[in-house]
């Protein structure tokens, strides 16, 4: 690697350590592990929302050759624990989830049985030998129906197909500020529900050690150690007992952070069975069974003067959680409320969340996970309320903003953002779009009858999740660094990255550190048997945090040096200084001590100071004090086609502040991943149920994920203010395309389709869609 | 029932019993090892399985092993000679043209099979002739970056047009 051989390495556009084995095809997904004796499960899923199931009938199945063992909820949930939800939520109403399903079904794809064969295809022909019986049952599709009183019930135990109703309110009195209003600006969005669609589906490999009674699972998943923590109560066997292998992982995107039914059943029939087994989605299982994003309704006011200052927001989001609760399925609306007032000042808010049951799979995190929600609702006021006021919508972000100098700037929804630039921002990238210009091109197209628009979106998010006060499961991050005898660098983290690039993230911050070669540090995590504690990777946590606490062990390990140099040097620490790799005593002695030999020294331990233990390793666990909040301004252009409907993006202009960047290379691939994710959320992308909670978007035929076609050239610019919170002041950056780029999408289309008078549109914004929407004026016109 | 399957995978000659059902793409991974061609919906949608059957870009979820009999196929495991990496891959590296690894393989073989075709497309050839092949994580930005680096390489373009003749020699 002729760029690695230099310090220093942080904030170089250093190309990944990562990459060589994946690019040659010889990374182990799970679907790669193969043991001795494996043998292979399939699952049995309903063909309906809603059902009775009468009867399952196996003994077809069971006559197959090679077919091991075909057991049903009745065979299974009965010493198999039930699936559980982690979010904090008072008075929640929760139905017990068990891993197959008993007497009912309640969405499309949920599990009756579970087959395992010595071989997939056999797995499958049994799947198909299988007949079950169902009485179909009213299916409860419609979240605002269904919380109204005599609608069917997705689960008819409970009573009610409402899980909770939770208010938030903070800052100034919102009755007084709606009172002091000229005018209630209102409006209703949609944020449609999506499927994350990792490319790699999920899978489980589980292996139980009869003799050393302990259970290895491999399994897909983003939090190895919260399953560690989680799965033992479910399959009976202890957590130091259990280990959990993250290997690669092929993209998660908050689909994997869950505790899914299939981990615990493979654990289980492992051990039933004693054999390891293998289990690995289909994409149309992972369409169906693997947790959904989003699917909020929201209705909002806006309280404001004549001048268009904002004097309160009023939210009320009914959220579709689905038929069950998954790890943090109610918890992911409450984050909207969390960020509701966006990067404003907005003195009050208040915003009640619904929760609802429905017949359909659970809606969960999925990349910026109540945030996108947040920033499209408050992006899209601004534009409504600007339109309404009659002011300039950027204008009126900017009279909104806190200045620099007011952070740490307390929200009325109770967080307290930790550093902010939020003009710089939105400034740099009307700079880099070439905004006059770009205005000016729009109103001529415009003139031209064409149909051409400009959107902006000014975003705040929250990262580095998070202080542990704030987190179910806490939010610190465990870390381990260790000076091999060799110098070699060890580095152990409880973040598991899956594409986020912490392997050379990492390496790069202790290269520089500890000063080494980067060729000599190695970042080992995702098995919970070497990372023996961890938080893991989602809500951009992994550099800020997890990279928070190798810092730690690095200065644990520098200062342990200094004080095994100064022994060596017969001085005392302080007199020893420490640069790029090397120990000195200026005015002691001329004598230089690097790792190689101050590592010897250390392990063969012949001659430490008494009350120096040997060895060079240390652990940390970082608590970080706040969340990190990154912001920035994204700047779309669209031209809409006004006989197709359809939406092109001309310009792209991003501009995000992560704070300072480690590996700049990385953040753009982060930045463009997320704004890619956020076109097909903005033009493409919908999860789509029908009447009957039959999934018409089962795969990627009927479900639409950007092509490379389908996406522009980005401008990116970033400005840079460091976070207060953490050591090296990074914020994080994982899921800020996606908070960003959805809103700025959406208002550049509405600016295109303004002329015609159309105020809003639902994403995604589909040629169809749209040209309805545009027949729809055109044929109003004409009448 | 089984029957026989005669082929060269990656310049290897392979014989096997294969039964009818199996998918070019299982037979490469459960009976060869070659794991680095993936499954991501088998239904020919995603591209995770490309390969090069006799030079041509194929999705081996939708071929099954007997179909490829008497075929020259080659995998990801493959592209690479004598321990250089091929100007794809290398420009995947350089360019950061993956994140989660996944897509990549099937990316690669995709865009081998494009430079075959086209020794030097643009930006705009490059995401068309790419179209077959879903990333979920990069944005494709980086994919083109890649593609487009290794269309300057002078040997980036002769592999899928002779099927595996260049790793031969």
């Amino acid at each position: 690697m002729a760029d690695t051989n230099t310090m220093p390495y942080i904030g170089r556009r250093m190309k990944r350590v990562e990459d060589p084995r994946l690019i040659k095809g010889l990374g182990t997904y799970v679907d790669d592990i193969r043991l001795p004796g494996l043998i292979h499960a399939a699952l049995v899923r309903s063909p309906h929302a809603h059902a009775r199931v009468v009867r399952i009938e196996t003994a077809a199945a069971k006559a197959i050759r090679g077919v091991i063992a075909v057991l049903t909820g009745a065979d299974v949930n009965a010493s198999c624990g039930a699936i559980p939800c982690a979010a904090a939520i008072p008075d929640l109403k929760a139905p017990r989830h068990t891993v197959l399903a008993s007497d009912r079904v309640y969405f499309v794809g949920h599990p009756v049985a579970v087959v395992v064969a010595i071989d997939p295809y056999i797995a499958r022909d049994a799947v198909d030998a299988i007949d079950v019986d169902y009485d179909p049952l009213p299916a409860v599709t419609n979240p605002e129906a269904a919380i109204k009183s005599g609608s069917p019930l997705t689960h008819p135990d409970l009573g009610t197909n409402v899980a909770y109703t939770h208010v938030m309110a903070g800052g100034a009195d919102i009755d007084e500020a709606f009172r002091k209003a000229d005018k209630v600006v209102k409006h209703r969005l949609y944020h449609q529900r999506l499927t994350p669609m990792p490319i790699e589906p999920r899978g489980v490999v589980a292996s139980y050690q009869a003799g050393e009674q302990t259970l290895t699972l491999w399994t897909s998943t983003q939090v190895p150690h919260l399953l560690r923590t989680l799965l033992p109560a479910m399959i009976g066997v202890a957590e130091n007992k259990l280990r959990i292998v993250a290997p690669e992982v092929g993209g998660g995107f908050g689909a994997k952070l869950n505790v899914y039914a299939e981990e615990a059943l493979c654990a289980h029939l492992a051990m039933r069975l004693n054999a390891p087994v293998k289990w690995i989605e289909s994409r149309r299982e992972n369409a169906a069974v693997t947790t959904h994003g989003r699917d909020q309704i929201g209705e909002y006011e806006v309280a404001v003067k004549k001048d268009g200052t904002i004097l309160g927001l009023k939210a009320r989001t009914v959220a579709d959680l689905g038929s069950y609760l998954q790890r943090l399925t109610p918890a992911v609306p409450t984050l909207t409320g969390l960020v509701l007032t966006g990067c404003y000042r907005i003195p009050a808010m208040k915003m009640e969340v619904v929760g609802v049951y429905t017949n359909k799979m659970a809606t969960d995190a999925y990349r910026g996970a109540g945030r996108p929600e947040a920033t499209y609702l408050i992006e899209r006021l601004m534009d409504v309320v600007a339109h309404e006021c009659g002011v300039d919508r950027v204008d009126l972000r900017l009279k909104h903003f806190p200045s620099p100098g007011e952070f740490p700037f307390a929200t009325a929804c109770g967080l307290v953002y930790d550093s902010g630039n939020y003009q710089g921002a939105l400034m740099k990238a009307r700079e880099l779009v070439g905004w006059e210009r770009l205005v000016a091109d729009r109103d001529a197209a415009r003139a031209a009858g064409r149909l051409s628009g400009i959107g902006v979106s000014t975003y705040v998010e929250i990262c580095a999740m998070g202080p542990s006060k704030a987190m179910p499961a806490g939010g610190w991050e465990w870390g381990c660094v260790r000076m091999e005898i060799s110098a070699k660098v060890t580095v152990i983290t409880g973040v598991s990255p899956h594409g986020q690039g912490q392997e050379t993230a990492f390496a790069q911050i202790v290269a520089d550190r500890i000063g080494v070669p980067i060729e000599d540090v190695v970042v080992l995590h995702g098995d919970t048997n070497i990372a023996h504690y961890g938080r893991d990777t989602y809500g951009s946590r992994g550099t800020a945090v997890g990279g928070s606490a190798i810092v730690m062990c690095v200065d644990k390990i520098i200062a342990k040096a200094k004080r095994l140099a100064a022994h060596l040097f017969e001085t005392t620490a302080d007199h020893v200084e420490f640069e790029r790799g090397i120990f000195r005593s200026p005015g002691v002695t001329t004598r230089e001590i690097g790792w190689a030999e101050l590592a010897g020294e250390a392990y063969v331990a012949k001659n430490l100071p008494p009350d120096l233990e040997p060895g060079l390793e240390a652990s940390s666990f970082f608590e970080p004090q706040n969340f990190t909040f990154p912001f920035g301004t994204h700047i779309c252009a669209v031209d809409v086609d006004r006989e197709t409907g359809k939406v092109s993006i001309t310009k792209y202009v991003a501009v995000d502040d992560c704070g300072p960047q480690i590996n700049p290379l990385i953040v753009e691939g982060q930045v463009q991943g997320g704004i890619a994710q956020s076109i097909g959320q903005a033009l493409y992308e919908q999860t789509v149920y029908d009447e009957n909670g039959q999934l018409l978007t089962g795969e990627f035929m009927d479900y639409a994920l950007p092509r490379a076609e389908d996406i522009p050239e980005y401008i990116l610019g970033h400005t840079v203010t460091p976070s207060p919170v953490n050591p090296r002041g990074v914020k994080g950056v994982g899921e800020a395309g996606t908070i960003g780029a959805t809103p700025a999408i959406a208002n550049a289309v509405l600016d295109a389709l303004e002329p015609l008078g159309i105020r809003h549109l639902d994403l995604p914004l589909t040629p169809e869609r749209v040209w309805k929407a545009i027949q729809a004026t055109a044929t109003a016109t004409a009448s | 029932m089984p029957i026989p399957v005669r082929l060269r995978v990656n310049n290897i000659p392979r014989q096997q019993e294969v039964e009818p059902r199996v998918l070019l793409v299982h037979y490469l991974r459960d009976l060869l090892g070659l794991t680095g061609t993936h499954v991501g919906c088998e239904t020919g949608i995603c591209g995770a399985c490309t390969v090069l059957v006799d030079g041509k870009a194929v999705k081996s979820c939708t071929m099954f092993a007997v179909q490829a009999d008497g075929s020259d196929v080659t995998t990801i495991e493959g592209i690479a000679t004598n321990g250089q990496l091929h100007p794809v891959q290398q420009g995947f590296w350089d360019c950061h043209g993956l994140q989660c690894g996944f897509c990549t393989p099937g990316m690669i073989m995709a865009a081998v099979h494009l430079l075959g075709e086209n020794p030097s497309p643009n930006r705009e050839q490059i995401a068309h002739g790419l179209r077959g092949n879903l990333c979920r994580c990069t944005g494709y930005s980086h994919i083109i970056d890649a593609v487009a680096q290794a269309a300057k390489s002078p040997v980036a373009s002769g592999f899928s047009r002779t099927g595996s003749e260049v790793a031969r020699g």
